[in-house]
C-alpha cells in the first residue's frame, strides 16, 4: 500500500514520547510512544477504556498529559513556550460525535477556521470551503445546517472542516462509532480516499476493513500501553502477543472482516 | 364617551412620559446586557476569584430590593460623587439602578444558556486552533444568544414595568406622569386605567418584536420552535 502513496518521505510528522495521563487513581495512559511519517496511516485498536481517545486528545493538548512529550515536526507541542493554537491549527481532529458548530451551515462550518484562524478573506475561505465540501461529496449541501444532515453527512462535513486547515495530519477519534451501519460506508470511503491521496492519519477505529486496506500499521493498545504494533498483514497472521490475537479474533467476529 | 374625551386630553402628556419610560428601559436593558454578558462569562469561564466576585454581584443585586438599590444610588451616592465633582440626574441614576440590577438577572439567563451548550462545541472550536476568546465569540455566544431569547424576553418585559420605580427618583416616566395627572384632575381610576393600557400596548408590541427576532435568527436544531407558540 505505502508505495502507492504520493509524497511519501521519511519526514516524521508526529512523535509521541512516553505519554502519561491519569484521572485521579485511574491511570489511562502509562507510557505511550509512537511516531508517524508523512503520508502514513496508522490505526489504533483496543478494548474500550484503554486510553485510545485520551491519547488523541493528549496529542493536540485538548487534554493536557501529566508527562511525556509530543512533537509536531520540529516543534514540541508539549513545551510551555509552544503556541498551542498554532499547533492545533495544523492538527485536524475528527470527533466521534462530529461536533459541527450548530449555528453554522455546512459551508460556514468549514469556512470558520480558514477565516478566523488563518486570517483568510471571506471570498478565499468560501472558495476553499466549497472545494473541501466537494472533496467529501457534499458540495450540494453547503447551505444545510447540521441538524438537517444525516450523521454520515455531518461527519463528512467535519472532515472537510479539518481539511480546510491544510493540516499536517488528521486525528480521527472513532469517526464511525456514532453512525448507523448504513452510513458508515460513506465516511470510510472519504477516509480511504484521503489515505490514498497521502494524508497523514492517526485513526482510532475498529473498522478492520478500513485498517486492512489503508493502514500502514495497526497499533494494539490495552491498559494504557501499546501491546503490539505492525503492518495489518503481520498482525492478522503472525501476531506475537496472545492478547492481540484474542482481540483481533473477537473484533473480526463482531464487526466482520470488512468492518 | 366622556372617558374617551378625558383620555384624549391627557394622552399627549402620557405618551411623552411613555417616551421617557422607553428611553430609560432601553438604556437600562443595554447596560444590563453588556454587564450581564461579562458576568456570565466570568461565572462560567473565570478563575476562582473572578467567579467569586461575579457570584457576589449576582447575589447582591438579586437578593436586595430594586427600590432600595435605586434609592441608594440616587440619594446615597451623591455626597461621595460630589467629592470627585460628579452629579447624578434622576435619569442616570435610574439607568444605573435598573441596568445593574437587570445585569444580575441577565447574567443568570446567559449563564444557563452557555452551560446548556454541549462541551463538544468548545472542544471542536479549540481543535481547529481558535483561542478560547475567539471560540467564545464565534461559537459559544452566537449559540447562547439564540437560546436565551425567550427567557431574555421576559427580562425585557419586567424591565419595562420595573422602570416605573423611577417614580421614586422623581423621574417623570409614565407612572409618575399618571400620578401627577390623577392628583390634578382627581380622576384617579380613569387615569391609572389609561396608564396601565399604555404599558400593556408597549409590552405587547415588544413581545411581538422579540418573537420576530427569535424567528429571524432561528437555526434548525438550536433552541425552541418559536413559530409554534
Amino acid at each position: 500500500m505505502t508505495e502507492n502513496k504520493q509524497g511519501m518521505t521519511d519526514q516524521v510528522v508526529l512523535r509521541v514520547e512516553d505519554l502519561h495521563k491519569a484521572y485521579g487513581e485511574n491511570q489511562v495512559l502509562r507510557g505511550v510512544s509512537l511516531s508517524i511519517r508523512r503520508g502514513e496511516t496508522k490505526v489504533v485498536i483496543g478494548p474500550s477504556g484503554t486510553g485510545k481517545s485520551t491519547l488523541l486528545r493528549c496529542i493536540n493538548q485538548l487534554t493536557v498529559p501529566d508527562s511525556g512529550r509530543v512533537w509536531l515536526g520540529e516543534i514540541e507541542a508539549t513545551s510551555r513556550e509552544a503556541d498551542i493554537n498554532r499547533i492545533r491549527a495544523q492538527i485536524g481532529f475528527v470527533f466521534q460525535s462530529f461536533n459541527l458548530f450548530t449555528h453554522l451551515n455546512a459551508l460556514e462550518n468549514v469556512r470558520i477556521g480558514p477565516m478566523k484562524v488563518r486570517g483568510m478573506s471571506k471570498e478565499e475561505a468560501t472558495k476553499l470551503a466549497m472545494e473541501e465540501l466537494d472533496r467529501v461529496g457534499l458540495g450540494d449541501k453547503a447551505e444545510a445546517y447540521p441538524a438537517e444532515l444525516s450523521g454520515g453527512q455531518q461527519q463528512r462535513v467535519s472532515i472537510a472542516r479539518a481539511l480546510a486547515m491544510s493540516p499536517l495530519l488528521i486525528l480521527f477519534d472513532e469517526p464511525t462509532s456514532a453512525l448507523d451501519p448504513e452510513l458508515i460506508g460513506e465516511v470510510l470511503s472519504v477516509m480511504i480516499a484521503l489515505a490514498r491521496e497521502g494524508m497523514t492519519m492517526l485513526v482510532v477505529s475498529h473498522e478492520m476493513g478500513f485498517a486492512r486496506s489503508v493502514a500502514d500499521e495497526i497499533i494494539f493498545m490495552e491498559h494504557g500501553v501499546i501491546v503490539e504494533q505492525g503492518p495489518p498483514a503481520q498482525l492478522f497472521s503472525a501476531s506475537k502477543e496472545p492478547r492481540t490475537r484474542e482481540f483481533l479474533h473477537k473484533i473480526t467476529e463482531l464487526y466482520g472482516d470488512q468492518g | 364617551m366622556e372617558f374617551f374625551k378625558f383620555a384624549g386630553s391627557i394622552l399627549p402628556r402620557l405618551i411623552e412620559a411613555a417616551g421617557t419610560t422607553l428611553e430609560l428601559t432601553a438604556c437600562a436593558i443595554t447596560l444590563g446586557f453588556i454587564v450581564g454578558i461579562f458576568l456570565a462569562l466570568g461565572r462560567v469561564y473565570g478563575n476562582r476569584p473572578i467567579r467569586a466576585v461575579t457570584s457576589v454581584y449576582v447575589q447582591f443585586f438579586r437578593g436586595t430590593p430594586l427600590l432600595a438599590q435605586l434609592l441608594l444610588i440616587y440619594y446615597g451616592l451623591p455626597p461621595y460623587l460630589a467629592m470627585v465633582g460628579l452629579k447624578i440626574t434622576p435619569f442616570v441614576a435610574a439607568v444605573f439602578g435598573l441596568g445593574l440590577n437587570s445585569a444580575a438577572y441577565q447574567a443568570e439567563y446567559f449563564r444557563g444558556a452557555i452551560q446548556s451548550i454541549e462541551s463538544g462545541q468548545m472542544m471542536a472550536a479549540r481543535s481547529i486552533g481558535l483561542s478560547k476568546v475567539k471560540a467564545i465569540r464565534h461559537v459559544i455566544l452566537p449559540q447562547a444568544l439564540r437560546i436565551v431569547i425567550p427567557s431574555w424576553s421576559n427580562e425585557l418585559i419586567y424591565s419595562i414595568k420595573y422602570s416605573s420605580l423611577a417614580y421614586f427618583l422623581s423621574l417623570t416616566e409614565l407612572t409618575f406622569a399618571g400620578k401627577k395627572i390623577a392628583l390634578h384632575t382627581a380622576r384617579t381610576f380613569d387615569t391609572y386605567v389609561i396608564v396601565a393600557l399604555i404599558y400593556l400596548v408597549i409590552v405587547l408590541v415588544v413581545s411581538r418584536l422579540l418573537l420576530m427576532l427569535e424567528n429571524r435568527v432561528r437555526v434548525p436544531g438550536l433552541g425552541g420552535n418559536a413559530e409554534h407558540r
